[in-house]
């Protein structure tokens, strides 16, 4: 039917990778490795109390693992950024960490209502946030931008009306070697 | 420039009392926006705003903040003082707007923070 051909194509599928980190990259998606531990934590909508503890977590595990203060940053900023986004703009959902060796790999899931023009949500300055969420300090529309700046590989699938994926990788060496 | 040096100069009220004080700042950063402060504190930085609700606290856990000044005169509640009591972060109010608070550090030598 033409109009369930319509409505597939409102799927909206953004990807960034830093240049020079294109093989590790493809690496990582192909080999399907086991990850060394795995952390997950419930992000619930609006939730501005518990909001940042998900990132907290896996930031201070990175932290006994040994990993690079500047790097440390980089994977907290861009996982706080992207927990607070599901807890302002969707109606809940979870966080998946994924621990390597060499790389994290997180994962942001929620239960809508997805972004209708990724794009156009990547530019700076650019936000819907709702007068509750501003309020906090929220909503100048740099946290996608923020994350896209702080990771080596972004990636978000979103449908409008229906959930938003964004997932990302950090290497904690330079080029991913 | 030391943080005590920052309570006289602010004229501000210490709302962590038994957090040391003899900390050394290197710089500082002044904003009301979550994402601006994470996209600007790179180094251990003294951070102005007039936020005074959690999420601020919880900045502090994924950058080097090393204290925080609430301007015009802002409280924040109970439980977040707790929460920065927990982390060790001072906490520090000052009736000087933002503007006047950032031109009387910038004045004492305090620099801006490397964005
Ligand atoms: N998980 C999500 N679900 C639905 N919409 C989202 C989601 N994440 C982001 N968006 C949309 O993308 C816009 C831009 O997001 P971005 O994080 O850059 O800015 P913001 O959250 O509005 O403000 P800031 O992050 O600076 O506090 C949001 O305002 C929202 O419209
Ligand atoms: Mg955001």
């Amino acid at each position: 039917m033409l109009d369930y051909a319509v409505a597939e194509s409102e799927m909206a599928e953004y990807w960034y990778i830093r240049p020079g980190y294109e093989k590790a990259v493809q690496k990582h998606f192909e080999n399907q490795q086991e990850p060394e531990v795995s952390l997950e934590s419930l992000i619930r909508e609006k939730d501005f109390n518990e909001a940042g503890k998900g990132s907290a977590e896996v930031k201070n595990v990175l932290k006994r693992l040994g990993v690079n203060p500047e790097i440390l940053r980089r994977i907290a900023v861009a996982a706080y950024e992207a927990e607070i986004n599901v807890a302002a703009h969707s109606l809940g959902g979870a966080m998946l960490s994924h621990i390597y060796p060499d790389r994290i790999h997180m994962i942001f899931m929620d239960n809508g209502p997805g972004i209708a023009d990724i794009e156009q949500a990547m530019m700076p300055g650019f936000s819907t946030a709702d007068e509750m969420v501003r309020e906090l300090g929220f909503g100048a529309g740099l946290g996608l931008p923020n994350i896209k700046k702080n990771t080596d590989a972004l990636h978000i699938v979103s449908e409008s009306g229906d959930s938003t994926m964004l997932e990302f990788l950090v290497f904690f060496n330079k080029n991913g070697q | 420039m030391k943080l005590s040096d920052i309570v006289k100069i602010l004229d501000a009220e210490v709302l962590t009392p038994e957090v040391n004080l003899d900390k050394e700042v290197p710089c500082a950063f002044a904003s009301d926006l979550i994402s601006d402060i994470l996209m600007c504190t790179k180094e251990p930085t003294l951070l102005l705003t007039g936020l005074t609700n959690q999420q601020v606290i919880r900045l502090a856990d994924m950058i080097d903040i090393v204290g925080i000044v609430f301007v015009r005169g802002k409280k924040p509640p109970a439980e977040v003082v707790e929460m920065a009591k927990e982390r060790n972060l001072p906490l520090i109010c000052t009736k000087n707007t933002m503007y006047r608070s950032s031109g009387l550090l910038f004045n004492a030598g305090l620099r801006s923070c490397r964005i």
